[in-house]
C-alpha cells in the first residue's frame, strides 16, 4: 500500500514514524517547507542564537534512509480523490492508496489596511523566520499585534537582538481569555521588568506605509500612532486548506474529520492543526492547533492506517509555555474566569515569579486542574488526580509528589498547603515526600475514590 | 492624536551591542593584568616577581569578576543564551581557534619545552615558596592557572545561574575541590616535607597510585602516611566509587568532584554545545573511552606481574609501558587534546572520548545505579536545546520526544539540559527503579 503525506510537521512526521512502525507499506513525505522535518516551537530560538536551525531537526539524517520514508520537496496544489491522484506544482504527479494531509495552519491576517506591507507579517514557517531576519538589521521598533503565545515569542525574539518592541494587547491583560488574572498580570509586570513596551486594551487599526511599500507606523482604535519599522501580526492562526477547496473534501474551518481522523472520502485522512473534528470530546475545542495535538493524531491515524482502527482520544489537556523567563504548565481545565461551581487555590510566591493554582469542584472536592507558574509539576501525577477525582485535601497532602523541579531548588508545597489551612481552619500536613520511587507507587496505585 | 513612541524601553537586555563604560573599564584591568603576565613571560618577571604577580592576578579577578557582574546585574533571573550560536569563540570561529592553538600551544610547552616558560615560572615563585616551601616549576604554574580559571570562571557560572540552586551548590562543589584537594592540599603536604598526593584523583584516571612501584614509593618513604595513602586510593577505587555512583550515579564525581570537570563546567561552559550530538560520535565515543580503560587495566595487571616476577615479564619494558600510557593518555590526550580542544570537540573531549575513570563510572550508572534521568509525561516539544546544551553529546531529545527515561554511561549529570529546557521536561533523578513504563500510553 502507498500512503501519501502532505505535510511534515509533527504530524505528518509523528504518522510516518510509527506507520514504519506498525508496517511495511510505502511512505511519501511531502512537505514546501523543509527538506528536513524540524520543530516549529523552536523557531524563536534559532533567531535568539540560542540554537542552529539543525539543532531543530527532529531526527538525524540516516533516520530517514533507515525508516525508509521518502520524502518529496514540494507544494501540492491539486487533488483528485477520485483518481486517487495529486500533483505537485513543478507539475509531478503522484498516485496514493492513503492520503493523510497534515498541512498545518497559516497566521491570520484580519484584513487591516496596510496588511501586505513589506514588514508585515506573522511568525509560523521558516519563511517567516526569514522575513523576521531581513528585517531586522537597523530596525528601530517592531510592533506586535497580539497578546498570545506567539504573540509573546515574537517579542521575545526582538528583544534578544536588542530591537525595542511595543506589543499590542486587545484584551485587558496578556493572554486574558486564557489565563486567570492573577497569572496574567504576573506576565504583565513579567514582560514590564523586561522592558517591553506592553498596550494593554490596544487594537490595531491599521498599518501606515513608509513611503516605500513598507511599514512605517501602526495606528491603533484608540487613536495612538506607533512608529515602527515591522508589524508582527499574530492573531491565531486558522488550518491551511486553501488548496482543497475544488477537491470534493469537505471542509469546515479546517478538513473535517470523523472520531477516527477520517475525512469525507474514506481513503483520506486530516490530523495536527488542520484537522476539525466533527465531534471534538467534552470541553475540547474541534480544532486545537497545537504541538501535542499533531504528535498524537499522527500515532493515532498510523494505528487505524496499518488496520487497528483508532478513535482519536486526546486524554485530559494539558499544555505548556514559556513567558521570556517564567515557565507555564497547565493539567486538566483552569479556565480564565472559574465558573460557579468551581472554587480555586491560588498561591504565589511573595517575589511575585513562582504560583501554583488547583482548582477544583466546590461541591465533590475533586480537584479539575493545576496552573503551574515558574514550578514544574509531573504530568502524569496531576493527571491522575484529576481523572481519579482526587479530592483537594488528598492532592495537598499528597502535593510534593508532583513537583519536579531540580533537586535542590526550595520546595512551596509546604506554603501551599499552609495556605490552605489557613483560609479553610484545616490542619493538613504534607506526607509524601517528592521521591521517584514513591511517584512509582502512586502512579501504578488503584485509585482509591 | 500623534502621541510619541516611548524611547527604547530596552533597559534589561543582555549584551546589549557595545560595552558599557563599567564594562570597558574592567575589561582594561584584565587587559592590564594580562600584559604583566607576558611581560613576566618574556622575562619580565625578575623584576620585583611578588608584586608583578599580586597585580597580575588582582587586576584579571577584579576586572573580571566586575565584567561579569556588569553583564548579569539587573537583568531578570533566567536562562542567558541569546547569541550563543552568533559567537566567534564558541562556533569555531576565529575566537575559537586562536584560543585553541593558544591552549594547545601551553600545553606543548607544558609537556614537552618546559623551559619556554622560564619567565612565569620566575613570577610564580614566591607564591610556591611561600605555598610549599619550594621554588616554582612549570607543573605549579600550571596548577595555579587551573585552579584560578576554575575558581573565577566558576563565580562567573555562578552569577550566569544564580536562579539555579543545583548548579550553584554543584559549582561551590568543584571549587571546593580543586581549590583544597588538587591544590591547596597537595602544596601543604610538600611544605612538610609529605609527598604531593591528590586526595580526589585515583585509579585508574591517576593510574600510577595503584601502580606497584609508586606503591613501593609511598610506603617505603612515608611509612604510616604513606601506608594510609595507598590505603586511601585503593578504598576510593574499590569501594567508594560503586557505592557512590550506585547511590548517585557518576555525577557525584564528574561534577560535583573531579578536576578535569570543575574545569569543564566552568570555564569549559561556553563551549558545551560543541560536543558532536550524532550516532556516530556515540559510536566511537564507547569505542574509544572502553579501549582506553583496557589498556589500563592491562597495563596495571602487567606491571603487577612484572613485579610479582621480579622483572621476568616485561623486563625493561615495564617503565616504556607506563610511560606510554603517561605520554599517550596523561600528556596528549587529557592535556592537549582535552582541553587544547575545548573549542573545537567542546568541553568534555577527554571525559567524553578518553577518560578511564569515567569509563568506570559509567559501566556502574549504566548497570549498577540509581541515577536516571526522568521526563515529563507529554510536555516535550522537540526543540533541541536539551541535546544542544548537553556537553556529553547525549541526544537527550530523542528520549524526551518519546517520553523515555534516560539511562546512559556518559552522562555526568550537569542538570544544564534541566534548566534550558523550555517546557520542564527533565530532572535528574535518585531513584532505584525505572520508571519509563509507567508512561507507556503517554509515550508519544
Ligand atoms: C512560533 C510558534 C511557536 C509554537 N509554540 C508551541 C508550543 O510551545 N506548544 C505547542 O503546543 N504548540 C506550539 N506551536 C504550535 C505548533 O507548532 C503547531 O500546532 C504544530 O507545529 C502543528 O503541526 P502540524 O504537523 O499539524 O503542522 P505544521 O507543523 O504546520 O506542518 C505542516 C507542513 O505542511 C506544509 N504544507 C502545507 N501545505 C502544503 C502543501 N499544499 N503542499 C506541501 N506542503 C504543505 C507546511 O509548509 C508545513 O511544513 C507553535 C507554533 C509556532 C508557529
Ligand atoms: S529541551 Fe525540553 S522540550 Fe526541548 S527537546 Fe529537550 S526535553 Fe524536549
Ligand atoms: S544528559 Fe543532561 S545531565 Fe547528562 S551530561 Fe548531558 S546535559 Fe548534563
Amino acid at each position: 500500500m502507498k500512503i501519501v503525506i502532505i505535510g511534515n510537521g509533527i504530524a505528518g512526521t509523528n504518522a510516518a514514524r510509527f506507520i514504519r512502525k506498525r508496517s511495511e507499506h510505502e511512505i511519501v513525505l511531502i512537505s514546501d517547507e523543509s527538506w528536513q522535518p524540524f520543530s516549529r516551537t523552536a523557531l524563536m530560538y534559532i533567531y535568539m542564537g540560542h540554537l542552529k536551525t539543525e539543532h531543530t531537526y527532529l531526527y538525524e539524517d540516516w533516520f530517514w534512509a533507515k525508516n525508509r520514508i521518502e520524502r518529496v520537496f514540494g507544494r501540492v496544489n491539486r487533488l483528485d480523490v477520485q483518481a486517487r491522484r495529486l500533483w505537485l506544482n513543478d507539475g509531478a504527479e503522484l498516485s496514493y492508496d492513503k492520503l493523510i494531509i497534515a498541512t498545518g495552519s497559516l497566521p491570520n491576517k484580519l484584513g487591516w489596511p496596510g496588511q501586505d506591507l513589506a514588514g508585515v507579517q506573522g511568525l509560523y514557517h521558516l519563511q517567516d523566520l526569514a522575513g523576521m531576519e531581513r528585517h531586522s538589521p537597523g530596525l528601530q521598533r517592531a510592533v506586535v499585534v497580539g497578546g498570545g503565545l506567539i504573540g509573546i515569542e515574537m517579542a521575545e525574539m526582538f528583544h534578544a537582538r536588542h530591537i525595542p518592541v511595543t506589543l499590542l494587547v486587545r484584551e485587558k491583560s496578556f493572554w486574558g481569555n486564557v489565563l486567570p488574572a492573577e497569572e496574567s498580570e504576573m506576565i504583565n509586570r513579567h514582560l514590564r521588568e523586561h522592558g517591553i513596551d506592553l498596550r494593554l486594551g490596544a487594537e490595531l487599526q491599521s498599518i501606515v506605509d513608509n513611503g516605500r511599500g513598507g511599514a512605517g507606523a501602526v495606528l491603533t482604535k484608540e487613536g495612538e500612532r506607533i512608529d515602527c519599522g515591522f508589524v508582527g501580526l499574530t492573531v491565531g492562526v486558522s488550518p491551511n486548506v486553501g488548496f482543497l477547496r475544488d477537491s470534493g473534501i469537505e471542509l469546515g474551518r479546517g478538513v473535517l474529520v470523523d472520531a477516527y481522523l477520517c475525512t469525507s472520502d474514506p481513503h483520506v485522512f486530516a490530523i495536527g492543526d488542520c484537522a476539525e473534528l466533527r465531534q471534538p470530546a467534552a470541553g475540547r475545542r474541534p480544532i486545537e492547533a497545537i504541538w501535542y495535538t499533531g504528535r498524537m493524531m499522527g500515532q493515532t491515524v498510523a494505528a487505524t492506517i496499518c488496520g487497528e482502527k483508532t478513535a482519536y482520544q486526546p486524554r485530559l489537556w494539558f499544555n505548556s509555555a514559556k513567558f521570556f523567563d517564567i515557565e507555564y504548565q497547565v493539567y486538566g481545565d483552569v479556565p480564565a474566569r472559574l465558573p460557579a461551581t468551581v472554587s480555586s487555590l491560588y498561591w504565589e510566591h511573595p517575589a511575585g515569579k513562582k504560583a501554583v493554582r488547583i482548582n477544583f469542584d466546590t461541591a465533590t472536592k475533586a480537584v479539575t486542574g493545576f496552573n503551574l507558574m515558574g514550578i514544574r509539576y509531573r504530568h502524569e501525577v496531576c493527571e491522575k488526580w484529576i481523572l481519579d477525582g482526587a479530592p483537594i485535601e488528598t492532592v495537598l497532602q499528597q502535593l510534593s509528589l508532583a513537583n519536579f523541579d531540580p533537586e535542590f531548588f526550595s520546595e512551596q508545597e509546604k506554603q501551599i498547603v499552609g495556605q490552605y489551612n489557613a483560609r479553610q481552619g484545616t490542619h493538613l500536613q504534607l506526607q509524601s515526600a517528592r521521591k521517584l520511587d514513591l511517584v512509582r507507587r502512586f502512579l501504578i496505585s488503584k485509585s482509591s475514590i | 492624536m500623534n502621541t510619541q513612541t516611548v524611547p527604547s524601553l530596552s533597559l534589561a537586555n543582555p549584551h546589549p551591542p557595545g560595552a558599557t563604560l563599567q564594562q570597558k573599564i574592567a575589561l582594561a584591568l584584565v587587559g592590564i593584568g594580562l600584559l604583566i603576565l607576558l611581560l613576566s613571560w618574556a622575562g619580565q618577571a625578575s623584576w620585583q616577581p611578588l608584586l608583578s604577580f599580586v597585580l597580575s592576578f588582582s587586576l584579571i579577578t577584579a576586572g573580571g569578576l566586575w565584567y561579569a557582574r556588569d553583564i548579569y546585574r539587573g537583568l531578570p533571573e533566567g536562562i542567558k543564551n541569546n547569541g550563543v550560536m552568533f559567537r566567534s569563540l564558541s562556533n569555531r570561529g576565529i575566537a575559537g581557534w586562536i584560543t585553541g592553538v593558544m591552549i594547545t600551544g601551553f600545553y606543548t610547552c607544558l609537556y614537552w619545552y618546559p623551559e619556554w616558560l622560564r619567565g612565569l615560572i620566575q613570577l610564580f615563585d614566591p607564591f610556591s615558596r611561600a605555598l610549599r616551601g619550594l621554588a616554582a616549576d612549570q607543573w605549579f604554574v600550571y596548577g595555579s592557572f587551573y585552579t584560578f580559571a576554575v575558581l573565577l570562571m566558576g563565580l562567573k557560572f555562578m552569577l550566569k545561574y544564580r536562579h539555579n540552586r543545583y548548579q550553584i551548590i554543584r559549582t561551590v562543589s568543584v571549587m571546593f575541590f580543586q581549590l583544597i584537594f588538587s591544590f591547596l592540599l597537595p602544596a601543604w603536604m610538600q611544605l612538610l616535607h609529605q609527598p604531593d598526593f591528590y586526595f580526589s584523583y585515583f585509579w585508574p584516571l591517576k593510574a600510577e597510585y595503584l601502580f606497584p612501584d609508586k606503591i613501593a614509593y609511598l610506603t617505603g618513604n612515608y611509612a604510616h602516611l604513606g601506608v594510609f595513602l595507598v590505603f586511601w586510593g585503593a578504598v576510593m577505587s574499590f569501594v567508594a566509587v560503586p557505592v557512590l555512583t550506585y547511590f548517585y550515579g557518576k555525577r557525584w564525581y564528574c561534577s560535583w568532584v573531579c578536576g578535569c570537570g570543575a574545569l569543564a563546567e566552568t570555564a569549559g561552559d561556553p563551549f558545551r554545545t560543541l560536543s558532536d550530538k550524532s550516532l556516530r560520535a556515540w559510536k566511537i565515543e564507547r569505542w574509544l573511552i572502553h579501549s582506553v580503560l583496557v589498556f589500563i587495566v592491562l597495563t596495571t595487571v602487567l606491571l603487577w606481574l612484572n613485579s610479582w616476577k621480579q622483572g621476568a615479564v616485561l623486563g625493561q619494558f615495564s617503565q616504556a609501558f607506563s610511560k606510554t600510557y603517561g605520554f599517550l593518555i596523561g600528556s596528549m590526550f587529557a592535556g592537549v587534546v582535552g582541553t587544547g580542544f575545548y573549542p573545537i570537540l567542546g568541553n568534555r573531549g577527554w571525559c567524553r572520548f578518553g577518560c578511564p575513570q569515567a569509563a568506570i563510572l559509567g559501566l556502574f550508572q549504566k548497570y549498577f545505579s540509581r541515577f536516571r534521568i526522568t521526563t515529563n509525561g507529554g510536555q516535550c516539544i522537540s526543540c533541541g536545546n536539551c541535546s544542544t546544551y548537553c556537553e556529553m553529546g547525549i541526544d537527550v531529545k530523542a528520549y524526551a520526544q518519546r517520553g523515555q527515561d534516560i539511562v546512559r554511561a556518559s552522562c555526568v549529570g550537569c542538570g544544564i539540559f534541566s534548566a534550558v529546557c523550555p517546557r520542564g521536561v527533565l530532572r535528574l533523578e535518585n531513584g532505584s527503579i525505572d520508571i519509563s513504563e509507567r508512561g507507556a500510553e503517554l509515550r508519544l
